[in-house]
């Protein structure tokens, strides 16, 4: 079998907990075959009720073969213990690439001690292993932080490298949404003091190694309805294949218990009942290698069936900032005196709008960065003023909100002219930040600040569309530049001057209408969303409390990403269904194969329906078993990884996967039945 | 020719129906039908109840249990004391415990078996009184138990399902009381017998022979065997005599009756759940089956019998064995899949005597669950259990928990419809066999090998899914299989029903999930291929093995299928 290797699907799963892992990893692999064994255990069986039949049926034909040896009823026998082997391979295979990735968290969990700040100010060296909610803890440059906390004081740069797997240092501070440190964690410079906010054990590494292992999975509600589903299937057939005893004394033909026992495993829905298990664990793991951790497979479920996508303007549809983008002159100034006083009025202004503006007016005007001077004095910004600038001895350069900036020119005697309101009301109709710059009382102009929309975001909300969701933007902007941002970008809606309240009412409203909805956040004020939307995918920069809130936390703090996890969990009831259908479709073939076989002794003109023309009545048995098994193994991959996805809309899908699982599964079985019949008579084994 | 313009004469006036009387009967159940409320109002004062006085599914189900129950003993004690009861002008004796528990247990199924010749066992207060009263009620509890189950789809949030004593008397009073009455006009007209004379002895001068030619008030008796697909007729030979179905037009109407009401029920479903699309998409698997089998089954007729041509004789018309020449082998075959695929049981020529790929055909019609269109009301909510197996196997491949009218189809309804599919496929085939493992049960087929497996198998297949058709050749009135006859259709028709009133009352209780691009389309011709692919394959799969030991072994003894 070729080695198959999962592609990054994002740029940051080379890292962290999500080191990819190739599907066939030899490691894995020898772990696997030996949990296949450990899993024969009967109490594990038994949880899986399509499978524990087979079991059942492999001890009923070891006595018979014990009872009346023969070449057929041993390999039958043996056949039979392979494919419950086979399906306890499958599922040790796929949790197997948790428990690896269970044990570099492992590694990777603080046993360091950690400095207890007392009340009276001193500190006292503690094991991390006992540190208490509501402990505080100092922590300086190189010191790894202990366990989940708060930072309640302090500025510091943190490598989070371990868990998120990005290299570049992450500034946490206290107070705001950037105060939430995770245990594992390495402070790089400067000291905090951090408030443990987790109990012991419940450390998200904890959760997170628990998760990964799937040790107390919880079955997911579309996995317990197709479980029944299966367990319906498995019990129709045993008084299907029983009541064949009386119906062939009837006839007057001795029916072999062990072709019985065949019969029934290959009617039972064992290939989906095999892998069923395999595909929930590593939908999963799936969702892991994009640095996604979901708190539980419903969540994951969920993902599926949202309608609706709640998407944050800034960081999701646009680029993090918005970008100098032109210079509109007014009252008589030219562009070139428009851009070199923005450009010093930038040039302490180290926000990324400032620093667009200082690179704007070089790429346009060749106007190079000038070094401030002792007497030049920056101006911030601030909430009342809501402009900045600089204080060059006597000149006063600013900019800022065109009322605020006009209302401090009228204040010192100039006056605004005629052309700035026509050109600010431009500006801002075409969804982009007016921002007037003024030289003491002299009006220059005004720099268009423009949202940039992420490429190719277009093309996704396209795909999104295909498949039924419903995507919205939710920005602070006010609605008219929120609405040419949303056109650029090609959302269907956007909910504009969002607070936390309506983005609630909004998710509300929609969850009314029979929709599920999911969303983004990270600050605390986005908590109580997080918790009402079905899907809550909270960033791992964020607030703890949005990170307890959401149902998912993104690693990577890449809103993007909502997508793709929309995607994997389609993708998982996918692989159930199409598998389903085949364990199904493949029933046909088998009937075909032993129908015949059972009753020819006695009925020969029965032969007629053996259309595959199978050697005799052991091979077809025979084959039809082995093709059964092998099935199992060769699908193992396709359980792992998933059926293939496209973006397109549910009847599209619903015809590939018909065609694909449905006849395919119908034709298959025909052919290699045959095949494995052939080779049979080869190898002279009948 | 004759075939054909029946079949197109059919086509036309079922379509009319479908569309009619489709919402008509939306709107009885809907409640905006009143012109009888001058009777309704004293039963409901009656049975202290009020068309507002909505129940649970639980207590809709226990009704419907408590009302079944009373009607089987009520129907038991009536023939158990017909000897001492009026309109006995033939002076019959009891009927027998055995035959009395399958007889009545056959009618409160709306199965209507018959273990007996009608003419020689039963008075006319118990053909009336009896077996008539419940061909008026049975298939008035099938429409209920599937309006539940439409209701579940068409409320949302909703505790209640409806009113069972309501339901049925709106059924009764709006919909079965009256196409029977102008169906029984028009037997009557075409000559059926309709009288409470008795017997009429006839002295032929010629050959100086006495004839007993047995009467009855048959002619309404015959409009609601087919209206409800009942199937029950008052003569042992049912709709082959002239008596029950005396001309070409009551033949026609016969089978234009039985096939009304089931086909209907589905645009009724569009029409409550606001979708007539949907409605269609379910007429349209139904009705593609039936086509399927129609054809097969005409076709297998149209040939020689194998056996008969083995002889040396070869006919030019198709197999005439066992048929009415004034039906000849075709419209027999039409009437015969007609009356199989709606479990309605009635019958124009011996299916006995069909060549064993036609009674094939007879029979899968029953084995694939009464679904083509079946039953009154049991059609609709069997077809729509299949429906929803179809919705979760086919939603799940569109990557979406699945959903069927906006209902999500869940753990609770997968397990119910699971339950309601598997009752019928294990109580046939455990059944026949116990059957043909003791002495008892391996003494009623008249032939041995596989025809006489066929005719067991035909046998419980015809009482489990409440069909009553009979193959002929065996032997039914005998303790053994008048008792697991009797099992065999109770269980066939409540273990079915009530989880079908279950899922009505789980999915009622369901929120609806908007519907968007991404929905599983449940109203196009791919569902209706998935539906269709689950009763085949559900259907399939579990017969498969003991038709193979009957009707296909016996064909396939003539070395060729056809």
């Amino acid at each position: 079998m070729n080695k198959v290797i999962d592609k990054p699907t994002t740029d940051a799963s080379r890292g962290g907990v999500a080191k990819s892992r190739g599907l066939f990893d030899k490691e894995i692999l020898r772990q696997a075959l030996g949990d296949s064994l450990r899993k024969m255990d009967p109490r594990v069986q038994i949880k899986n009720p399509v499978m524990f039949v087979v079991l059942i049926g492999s001890v009923i034909t070891f006595f018979e073969a014990i009872a009346h040896p023969s070449k057929f009823a041993w390999s039958i026998t043996i056949w039979l213990v392979l494919t419950v082997l086979f399906a306890n391979f499958a599922e040790a295979m796929a949790e197997g690439r948790g428990k690896a990735q269970a044990d570099t968290l492992r590694k990777m969990r603080s046993e360091t001690e950690a400095r207890r700040l007392l009340p009276d100010g001193t500190e006292e060296l503690v094991a991390a292993a006992l540190l208490a909610k509501g402990d505080l803890v100092v922590c300086e440059a190189n010191d790894v932080i202990p366990s989940d906390g708060e930072i309640i004081e302090g500025i510091a740069s943190v490598d989070e490298s371990a868990i998120t797997g990005e290299s570049a240092p992450v500034i946490r501070e206290s107070g705001g949404d950037r105060s939430a440190v995770t245990g594992g964690t390495k402070v790089l410079s400067d000291r905090i003091v951090v408030r443990i906010t987790a109990e012991r054990g419940q450390t998200f590494i904890d959760r997170m190694i628990t998760l990964v292992e799937g040790a107390n999975r919880q079955k997911t509600p579309n996995e317990i309805a197709l479980t029944i589903l299966l367990a319906v299937l498995t019990i129709v057939f045993i008084p299907v294949v029983v009541t064949l005893v009386p119906f062939g004394n009837f006839a007057g033909a001795a029916v072999s218990v062990v072709v019985l026992v065949s019969l029934l495993v290959c009617l039972i829905p064992t290939t989906i009942g095999a892998l069923l298990s395999a595909i929930g664990i590593a939908g999963m793991d799936r969702l892991v290698q994009r640095n996604v951790l979901a708190m539980s497979g419903r969540a994951v479920e969920a993902a599926g069936d949202v309608q609706v996508l709640l998407l944050d303007k800034t960081g999701t549809i646009t680029l993090g900032n918005r970008m100098a983008a032109n210079f509109f002159p007014v009252g008589g100034h030219s562009e070139q005196e428009l851009a070199d006083v923005a450009q010093l009025a930038s040039l302490a202004d180290e926000t990324p709008e400032g620093r667009s503006v200082v690179v704007l007016a070089k790429e346009q005007f060749g106007i190079r960065e000038r070094q401030l001077g002792d007497d030049h004095v920056f101006v911030p910004f601030t909430a009342t003023t809501r402009m900045s600038g600089l204080d060059m001895g006597s000149r006063q350069i600013r900019k800022g909100a065109a009322d605020s900036v006009k209302r401090w020119v009228v204040d010192a005697g100039g006056m605004s002219p005629n052309d700035l309101d026509v050109i600010v009301e431009r500006v801002s109709r075409a969804g982009s930040t007016p921002l007037v710059v003024a030289d003491g009382t002299d009006i220059l102009g005004v720099i268009e600040l423009k949202d940039v929309v992420k490429t190719g975001i277009r093309d996704k909300f396209d795909e999104m569309r295909k498949m039924g969701i419903r995507t919205v933007m939710i920005t602070g902007d006010n609605p008219l530049t929120a609405a040419a941002i949303a056109q650029e970008a090609g959302v269907d809606d956007f909910l504009a001057e969002a607070t936390p309240e309506a983005k609630m009412a909004l998710i509300k409203k929609e969850q009314e209408g029979g929709r599920l909805v999911a969303m983004t956040g990270d600050g605390t004020n986005d908590a109580p969303a997080l918790a009402q939307a079905d899907v809550g995918v909270a960033m791992n920069t964020g607030t703890t409390a949005a990170k307890e809130a959401g149902n998912m936390v993104d690693l990577d703090s890449n809103p993007t990403k909502l997508i793709d996890i929309v995607e994997i969990g389609k993708q998982l009831l996918i692989t159930r269904g199409s598998l389903t259908t085949f364990s199904i479709a493949n029933d046909i073939a088998k009937y075909f194969a032993i129908i015949p076989a059972l009753f020819v002794a006695t009925y020969p003109q029965l032969n007629t329906l053996n259309i595959m023309r199978l050697h005799s009545p052991e091979s077809a048995v025979l084959s039809a078993i082995i093709f059964n098994a092998l099935v199992i193994v060769a699908l193992i991959p396709l359980a792992l990884r998933g059926v293939r996805f496209r973006a397109t809309g549910s009847a599209a899908i619903l015809r590939r996967n018909v065609m694909i699982y449905g006849v395919g599964g119908i034709i298959i079985p025909f052919v290699f039945i045959k095949l494995i019949d052939i080779v049979l008579v080869a190898l002279h084994a009948y | 020719m004759g075939y054909f313009l029946t079949l197109v004469a059919l086509v036309v006036a079922l379509g009319v129906t479908w569309r009619y009387l489709g919402s008509y009967m939306a709107a009885v159940f809907d409640g905006r039908v009143h012109f009888l409320g001058f009777v309704e109002r004293p039963i409901y004062r009656l049975l202290s109840t009020r068309p507002d006085q909505e129940q649970t599914w639980k207590r809709y189900g226990g009704a419907v249990i408590v009302f079944s129950a009373v009607s089987l003993a009520f129907t038991y004690a009536i023939l158990r004391l017909q000897g001492s009861l009026p309109l006995n002008p033939q002076h019959l004796g009891a009927v027998g415990s055995a035959l009395g528990f399958n007889t009545s247990a056959s009618f409160v199924t709306n199965t209507n078996w018959q273990n007996y010749g009608g003419e020689t066992t039963m008075s006319y207060f118990s053909q009336m009184g009896a077996l008539t009263v419940q061909q008026f009620v049975t298939p008035a509890v099938g429409i209920c138990a599937a309006i539940v189950l439409v209701r579940g789809f068409s409320r949302k949030n909703f505790a209640t399902v409806g009113n069972f004593w309501v339901d049925l008397t709106r059924c009764l009073f709006y919909i079965l009381l009256p196409m029977a009455f102008i169906a029984g006009i028009i037997f009557v007209g075409e000559g059926a017998v309709m009288t409470l004379a008795g017997t009429a002895t006839i002295h032929d001068v010629l050959n100086g022979a006495v004839q007993v030619i047995a009467r009855g008030p048959i002619a309404f008796m015959e409009a609601i065997k087919q209206v409800g697909t009942n199937g029950g007729g008052f003569l042992n030979a049912n709709s082959a005599t002239p008596f029950e179905n005396p001309s070409g037009l009551t033949n026609f109407l016969s089978m234009y009756l039985l096939l009304a009401i089931p086909f209907a029920l589905t645009y009724t479903f569009g029409k409550m759940v606001k979708s007539v699309r949907h409605g269609a998409a379910l007429l349209a698997a139904m009705a593609l089956l039936f086509g399927v089998w129609v054809g097969f089954t005409s076709f297998a007729e149209h040939q020689n019998n194998p056996a008969v041509a083995a002889a040396g004789i070869h006919s030019t018309v198709g197999n005439t064995v066992g048929k009415e020449v004034r039906f000849g082998d075709t419209t027999t075959a039409l009437f015969g899949v007609a009356s199989t695929s709606t479990s309605t049981g009635s019958a124009n020529g011996a299916y006995d005597s069909f060549t064993p790929i036609g009674g094939l055909g007879l029979l899968t019609g029953m084995m694939i669950g009464e679904v083509t269109p079946g039953g009154t009301g049991s059609g609709l909510y069997t077809l729509l259990v299949y429906a929803i197996i179809a919705v979760f196997i086919g939603g799940l491949m569109i990557g979406r928990t699945p959903e069927y009218l906006g209902k999500k189809i869940q753990a609770r309804e997968v397990k119910l419809a699971g339950l309601a599919a598997l009752v019928m496929p294990i109580t046939v085939l455990v059944l026949t066999a116990v059957a043909v493992s003791l002495a008892a049960g391996r003494a009623g087929p008249l032939n041995a090998g596989p025809h006489g497996f066929t005719e067991i198998l035909y046998g419980l297949t015809s009482q489990g899914n409440n069909n009553g058709s009979a193959f002929g050749g065996l032997t039914g009135n005998t303790p053994f299989y008048n008792v697991i006859g009797g099992i065999d259709m109770l269980l066939g028709r409540f273990a079915i029903m009530i989880p079908c009133i279950a899922l009505g009352g789980a999915l009622a209780e369901k929120p609806v999930v908007a519907e968007s691009l991404g929905t599983f389309r449940t109203d196009n011709a791919m569902f209706i291929g998935l539906v269709v692919g689950v009763i085949l394959i559900i259907g399939g799969l579990t017969f498969f093995p003991a038709i193979s030991l009957g009707p296909i072994v016996e064909q396939l003894s003539h070395l060729r299928f056809f």
